[in-house]
C-alpha cells in the first residue's frame, strides 16, 4: 500500500512538474517584456509617427497596418475557409479527391511562414500585379491561416449531434436549409474560436509580409487597399536588428503592443463568440 | 377504417436494403391501410429500424446503401416519383431519444412549416396551438412558448416531438421506438395520442416493448433477422401466430 502511495505521489510530482515547465516559459516572456517595456508606453508612443530614424516618436503605423492586416486577412480567410469546411464535412464523399483535398490541407498547415512570404511575392504582387500592397499581404496571410480555420470549423461541425440533423431532414428540410438551420448556428462558437487563433498567427507572422506587404519606414497611414504598411513583427524586427541605437525600452515596447493588440482583439472576438452561446 | 378497404396508404413489395455488405433487410413485401396503427416488432438486429427509415427515405444518408425492391406512397414510387423533401412532410417521424433542437418551444414547431414557406403569423400561432393540443402538451406550455425547448422534461420533450411532427400535417407517421426512454405515466400519454392520431393519420410503431404493440397495435408484423416472419391483426399475433418463431419471442418476453 505504502509503496501504491509513493508512486502515485511521484506520478503526480512529475505531471505537476511538467505543466509548470509549460506555464514557466510563458510567465518568463510576459514579465520580461512588461517590465522592459513598460516605460515606453505613452500617448506619443501609440499615437504618434516615428522619428529620428524610428529611434524616438511613437509606433502608430505599425499599430495600424497590424490592425489592418488582420482584419483584411480575416475578412478574406474566414468565409473561404468555412465553406471549404462545410463543403468537405457536410458534401464531400469520401472518396479520393477528398483524401488528396484533406491531405493537401494538412500540408498546408505545415508549410513554412516564409515560403508562404515568397508565393505571396510571385503570385499576388508580380502575377497578379497587386504589388507590395495590403491586399497582397492579407491575401498571402489569409491562405497561411485557410488551414486553422478550416480544421477547427470542421471540428465545430463534427461536434453538432448528428441527429439534429436527421430530425431536420424528417421535417421535410433540403440538405441546404439543414445546414443553415440547424448545424450553422449551432457551431459558430467553434468556428469562432478558429478565427480568434488565426488572429494572433496573423498578427505575429513577419516572414508572410516581408515581400508582400511591410515597409521599412512610413510615416503615413494607408488609405487603400494598394498601399504599403508598417507592421509590428517587421518593425520590431528592424529596430532590433537594422538600426543601431533604438532604445531598449523602444523595442521592449513594441512587443508590449503586439502582445496587447492580439490580447484586445483575442477578447473582442471572445465576446462576439459568447454573444453567440447565449443565444440559444 | 376506410371506405376503400384493400387501397393501401403504403405498399412495400420486395424490398431487400443492404449496407455495403450486410444486409439489413430480406425481401420484405407488405401493406400498411390507411389509419390503421401498424406495429413492428423483433429483437435487437432484426432491421424493423432500417425498415422504418426506408419509408421516409431518412437512410439515404448511409454511405454504402443499396435498396432494391419498391415502395409506394398513395400509389406512387417514393424513390422516383416524389421528391425525399416532399416525401418527408407527408411522412414524418418521431426518434427514440427525444431530440428537441436547441430553440424555443415555439420555434421548434414552427420549423418545419417556416423552411416549407410559411411566413404568416396568425397561421403560425394556430398550427402551434393546435399540434400542441394534438399532442396533449398546450396546457403544460401554453405560457411560455418562447423558453428553450430544452428545459422540458422527457416526456414533454417527446410530445414536443410529436407536436413539431404533427404541424406539417403529415399523412403518415414513423414512431421509431417513441417510448424507450420514458416513464410509465408519459409511455400512457404518448400511446394515448397514438390511438388519437389514428382517426386522421396512419402510423407505424417500431417497439421493442410487446406489450406496447399489444396495446395499441391494430395489426402487428414480426420481424427476425431483417424477414418478415408474420404480419396479422394483433390480437391474432398475440393469441394465435402462424409460426412458432413468433410465438417463441412473445411468450419468451411475456415469460
Amino acid at each position: 500500500m505504502t509503496n501504491e502511495g509513493a508512486r502515485q505521489r511521484i506520478g503526480f510530482g512529475l505531471l505537476l512538474a511538467a505543466t509548470l515547465l509549460v506555464v514557466l516559459p510563458v510567465l518568463a516572456i510576459i514579465v520580461l517584456i512588461v517590465t522592459k517595456g513598460w516605460s515606453a508606453l505613452s500617448l506619443e508612443f501609440l499615437f504618434t509617427m516615428p522619428r529620428d530614424g524610428m529611434r524616438a516618436g511613437g509606433i502608430f503605423p505599425a499599430i495600424l497596418g497590424t490592425f489592418v492586416l488582420v482584419l483584411t486577412s480575416i475578412a478574406f480567410a474566414l468565409p473561404i475557409g468555412v465553406m471549404a469546411a462545410v463543403y468537405l464535412s457536410e458534401y464531400a464523399k469520401d472518396n479520393v479527391l477528398t483524401r488528396i483535398i484533406n491531405l493537401a490541407i494538412i500540408n498546408l498547415a505545415g508549410v513554412s511562414s516564409v515560403v508562404f512570404g515568397l508565393f505571396g511575392l510571385s503570385l499576388f504582387v508580380v502575377f497578379l500585379r497587386f504589388g507590395v500592397s495590403i491586399i497582397s499581404g492579407a491575401l498571402t496571410l489569409g491562405i497561411m491561416t485557410l488551414p486553422v480555420i478550416i480544421t477547427t470549423t470542421r471540428e465545430a461541425l463534427r461536434a453538432v449531434p448528428k441527429s439534429y440533423r436527421e430530425v431536420s431532414f424528417s421535417l421535410g428540410a433540403s440538405r441546404w436549409q439543414t445546414i443553415r438551420h440547424s448545424v450553422l448556428p449551432f457551431a459558430t462558437p467553434g468556428i469562432l474560436t478558429g478565427a480568434i487563433l488565426s488572429i494572433g498567427r496573423v498578427a505575429g507572422e513577419t516572414a508572410p509580409i516581408l515581400f508582400t506587404v511591410a515597409a521599412f519606414y512610413l510615416p503615413k497611414l494607408p488609405h487603400a487597399l494598394g498601399d504599403q504598411v508598417m507592421a509590428l513583427p517587421y518593425h520590431l524586427y528592424i529596430a532590433t536588428t537594422q538600426i543601431p541605437g533604438v532604445p531598449e525600452n523602444y523595442r521592449y515596447g513594441t512587443a508590449l503592443v503586439l502582445i496587447g493588440l492580439v490580447l484586445v482583439m483575442n477578447i473582442a472576438a471572445a465576446r462576439i463568440r459568447s454573444r453567440f452561446r447565449r443565444k440559444r | 377504417m376506410n371506405s376503400r378497404i384493400g387501397k393501401a396508404k403504403i405498399e412495400v413489395k420486395n424490398l431487400t436494403i443492404h449496407f455495403g455488405k450486410v444486409q439489413a433487410i430480406h425481401d420484405v413485401s407488405l401493406d400498411i391501410q390507411p389509419n390503421e396503427i401498424l406495429s413492428i416488432i423483433g429483437p435487437a438486429n432484426s432491421g424493423k429500424t432500417s425498415f422504418l427509415r426506408s419509408l421516409n427515405r431518412l437512410n439515404d444518408f448511409e454511405p454504402r446503401l443499396r435498396i432494391n425492391g419498391s415502395i409506394k406512397l398513395d400509389g406512387l414510387d417514393i424513390r422516383n416519383d416524389i421528391e425525399a423533401e416532399d416525401l418527408r412532410k407527408r411522412v414524418g417521424m418521431i426518434f427514440a431519444l427525444p431530440i428537441p433542437l436547441p430553440r424555443s418551444i415555439y420555434d421548434n414547431i414552427t420549423y418545419g412549416p417556416r423552411l416549407a414557406g410559411l411566413r404568416d403569423k396568425t397561421t403560425l400561432d394556430r398550427i402551434v396551438e393546435e399540434s400542441l393540443k394534438a399532442a396533449y402538451l398546450w396546457d403544460e406550455v401554453k405560457d411560455r412558448l418562447r423558453s428553450s425547448a430544452q428545459k422540458l422534461s422527457g416526456g414533454q420533450q417527446q410530445r414536443l416531438c410529436i407536436a413539431r411532427t404533427l404541424a406539417l400535417r403529415p399523412e403518415v407517421i414513423l414512431f421509431d421506438e417513441p417510448c424507450s426512454g420514458l416513464d410509465p405515466i408519459s409511455t400512457a400519454k404518448v400511446e394515448e395520442s397514438m390511438l388519437e392520431l389514428r382517426k386522421s393519420q396512419t402510423i407505424v410503431l417500431v417497439t421493442n416493448n410487446t406489450k406496447q404493440a399489444a396495446r395499441v397495435g391494430t395489426r402487428t408484423a414480426f420481424f427476425l433477422m431483417g424477414e418478415l416472419v408474420e404480419i396479422d391483426a394483433t390480437e391474432k399475433i398475440f393469441t394465435a401466430p402462424r409460426d412458432p418463431r413468433t410465438n417463441d419471442y412473445i411468450v419468451g418476453r411475456f415469460g
